[in-house]
């Protein structure tokens, strides 16, 4: 069984989302990524966008599919990672680190409890 | 093909051109063969026209030249050969090509089988060949019977009521099929009510993608431990904002949906409009009819179920076919029998005779429908290859394709049930899915590593990593065409890939190695395209 971040809080769709205050910052996790192989395109979302909790805000793109990406926490975009749309392959290498996806506002700190600590995800990946 | 048969492989100086990199990156594997630009020389011709003739000129003379802004800047800079240099070319290129009349191609969802020679011929005959879509129909009487014969052989086959054949492809006959579900609701004012498209998720990718297009929502419903549709998610999710169930039937995990009784009365009970995917349509010629179970609207794919090629990205052809709810809503214009009993028609057509009073016309007045969505009625040649398909195999003909089909995959399921996973063990249609979840997680071969040493066994991979709901998929279509001999050396190299993964798991990671180039680096090549070609130095 892998073992992942315990800093992270995790959803049913394989995406992450670590709080600081009130900014989450939110991406997708290993698991997703060596899943989906060699990543080849991020469809980010808009800054200002608001994404509501498990609703789709982007596409995630592989040699082998193409993911919709769901939001873990419900929040306002306030910065999406400028560098995913040279260097994809950040989601492969780093995806818990330079990998990250977007920042958002974090609209209501109670949507923590509806996802999953690192145990739990380990154990629905395992 | 063997690397032995091929000609040593034109080297390329410059290190441009169809040159490949290493998985490793960087490292050139050589040019198998240079661009066609590369051979290009100054003033060199293939073609050569004539002086325009003095009539001509007189003609052109007086006339206002083109205005400056259509006109180009510099020469377009194709590349200037020769006829033969241009035929070599495209031969070395075709010798590098795989295709169905080469070897077997079990690419799952594609139903790549044999296509008859019957059909070119047919296709070449110069009544239909040297016709044009723009003759008027006095004199386009034999193309119009064709386009109207097959369109009532396509009901008969599918149980619709009215098949029009314009769509170009199945994509764009789901596409055709939204178009009239939107106009449907419409006409009944719950146009901007039924705004959301439900789709299983074992359906084809191309589904929610239509459904987008044309402006509807997708939403997903799970399929169940079987690999049928959850029917209590499906109930749950219909209501009176569902436009349209899509299904793809049988799945892309070649199962039959066997509640599809169930299904259809939910969707009608919930006003919506029951879409089917036909793409599979090669599993249940003569045994399932999806017009007269209830279904309200299906594509067909002529390239697949009925023999046109697939090659070269096509033309395809997607007729749909229809219930009578959509029926007035069917692209123009729609070839129709204006003068003659169609009964006596049909029935001297399979006779082949034709009917000195039978008259057919394009039916363009037809004012709810949703308009033209394609030049004309379609690809016409692709018509009359299905035609001949249909009418040389006949009803029983086709029901026997089906059983084979079905029959041949069924074979390939239980011939590897050992070797890999089965997700859904069961008896399946005409294509059965595998997991190479075993290989990866046990010996660190992956379904890809997989597919490229079936390359290198001088055979075309399965269909990889679809449908998305199995981990390492792979998705098998053998088709009816093919020989117990062949489904036995399938099943032998099968079975030996999966006993090297075991073994001596380095031997399928390197592959392929007897391949025109090694493995190619997919997430380089999508990531950063390089698509131009560099004609002078400093070009990009």
């Amino acid at each position: 069984m892998s073992t992942y971040p315990d800093d992270l809080r995790y959803s049913k769709e394989h995406e992450w989302v670590r709080v600081d205050g009130e900014t989450a910052t939110i991406g997708i996790t290993k698991y997703a990524a060596d899943e989906l192989g060699d990543i080849v395109f991020v469809d980010l979302p808009q800054v200002g966008a608001s994404l509501e909790q498990f609703g789709s805000f982007g596409v995630v793109e592989s040699v082998k599919a193409v993911s919709d990406l769901y939001a873990p926490v419900s929040g306002e975009v306030t910065e999406v990672n400028p560098a995913l749309s040279g260097q994809p392959e950040l989601l492969n290498s780093d995806p818990f680190g330079e990998g990250w996806i977007a920042r958002l506002t974090l609209a209501d700190p109670a949507q923590l409890d509806e996802l999953l600590d690192a145990d739990g995800y380990a154990q629905l990946t395992a | 093909m063997s690397v032995a048969e091929r000609p040593a492989p034109p080297t390329d100086a410059s290190g441009r051109g169809a040159a490949f990199a290493s998985p490793e990156g960087g490292e050139e594997l050589g040019v198998v063969e240079p661009l066609i630009f590369e051979a290009s020389r100054a003033g060199r011709r293939a073609v050569r026209f004539p002086d325009a003739s003095q009539r001509a000129r007189d003609a052109a003379d007086g006339q206002p030249p083109l205005p400056a802004w259509a006109q180009r800047g510099r020469p377009a800079r194709l590349p200037e050969v020769s006829e033969l240099d241009l035929l070599r070319h495209f031969n070395r290129l075709a010798h590098l090509n795989y295709a169905i009349d080469l070897n077997f191609y079990p690419l799952g969802s594609c139903t790549m089988k044999y296509n008859p020679k019957v059909n070119e011929w047919a296709a070449r005959l110069p009544g239909f060949a040297e016709s044009h879509p723009l003759d008027p129909d006095a004199i386009a009487q034999g193309s119009l019977a064709l386009e109207w014969l097959l369109a009532e052989l396509l009901k008969e086959i599918s149980g619709f009521e009215a098949v029009s054949l314009q769509p170009a492809a199945g994509a764009q006959g789901e596409l055709t099929g939204l178009l009239m579900t939107r106009a449907y609701h419409r006409s009944r004012g719950e146009g901007e009510t039924r705004t959301k498209v439900l789709v299983p998720d074992s359906a084809h990718g191309t589904n929610p993608a239509t459904a987008s297009m044309v402006g509807y929502q997708a939403v997903t419903i799970r399929s169940n431990d079987h690999g049928g549709i959850d029917l209590e998610a499906l109930r749950a999710a219909l209501g009176a904002d569902v436009a349209a169930l899509m299904i793809t039937n049988p799945s892309t995990l070649g199962i039959f949906e066997d509640q599809i009784d169930q299904v259809l009365e939910a969707v009608h009970d919930a006003g919506a409009i029951a879409y089917m995917d036909g793409a599979n349509l090669n599993a249940i010629l003569g045994r399932f009819r999806p017009g007269e179970a209830g279904f309200d609207v299906m594509h067909f794919n002529l390239h697949k179920t009925f023999s046109t090629p697939h090659g070269g990205g096509g033309p395809g052809a997607g007729p749909v076919g229809v219930s009578s709810r959509l029926e007035p809503f069917l692209p123009v214009p729609l070839p129709v029998l204006v003068n003659g009993d169609p009964d006596e028609v049909r029935r001297n057509a399979w006779a082949g005779r034709s009917t000195a009073s039978a008259r057919f016309a394009l039916d363009h007045d037809r004012p709810q429908s949703i308009g033209k969505v394609r030049m004309h009625t379609g690809n016409f040649g692709m018509f009359v290859r299905a035609y001949t398909y249909i009418r040389s195999n006949g009803g029983a003909g086709l029901r026997t394709v089906s059983d084979d089909a079905v029959l041949a995959a069924n074979y390939l399921r239980i011939g590897l049930a050992d070797a890999y996973e089965l997700p859904y063990d069961r008896i399946c249609k005409h294509e059965v899915v595998f997991s190479g979840r075993r290989q990866k997680r046990q010996h660190g071969v992956t379904t890809l590593d997989i597919a490229k040493a079936i390359l290198d066994a001088g055979v075309h991979p399965p269909t990889v990593y679809f449908p998305l709901i199995v981990e390492e998929a792979l998705m098998i279509e053998p088709t009816e065409t093919e020989s117990v001999e062949t489904l036995d050396a399938f099943i032998a190299i099968m079975r030996d890939i999966a006993h090297r993964a075991e073994h001596d798991p380095e031997s399928v990671r390197r592959s392929p190695v007897s391949t025109p180039v090694g493995r190619l680096d997919e997430a380089s090549a999508a990531r950063r395209p390089d698509l131009r070609h560099a004609f002078e130095a400093g070009d990009v």
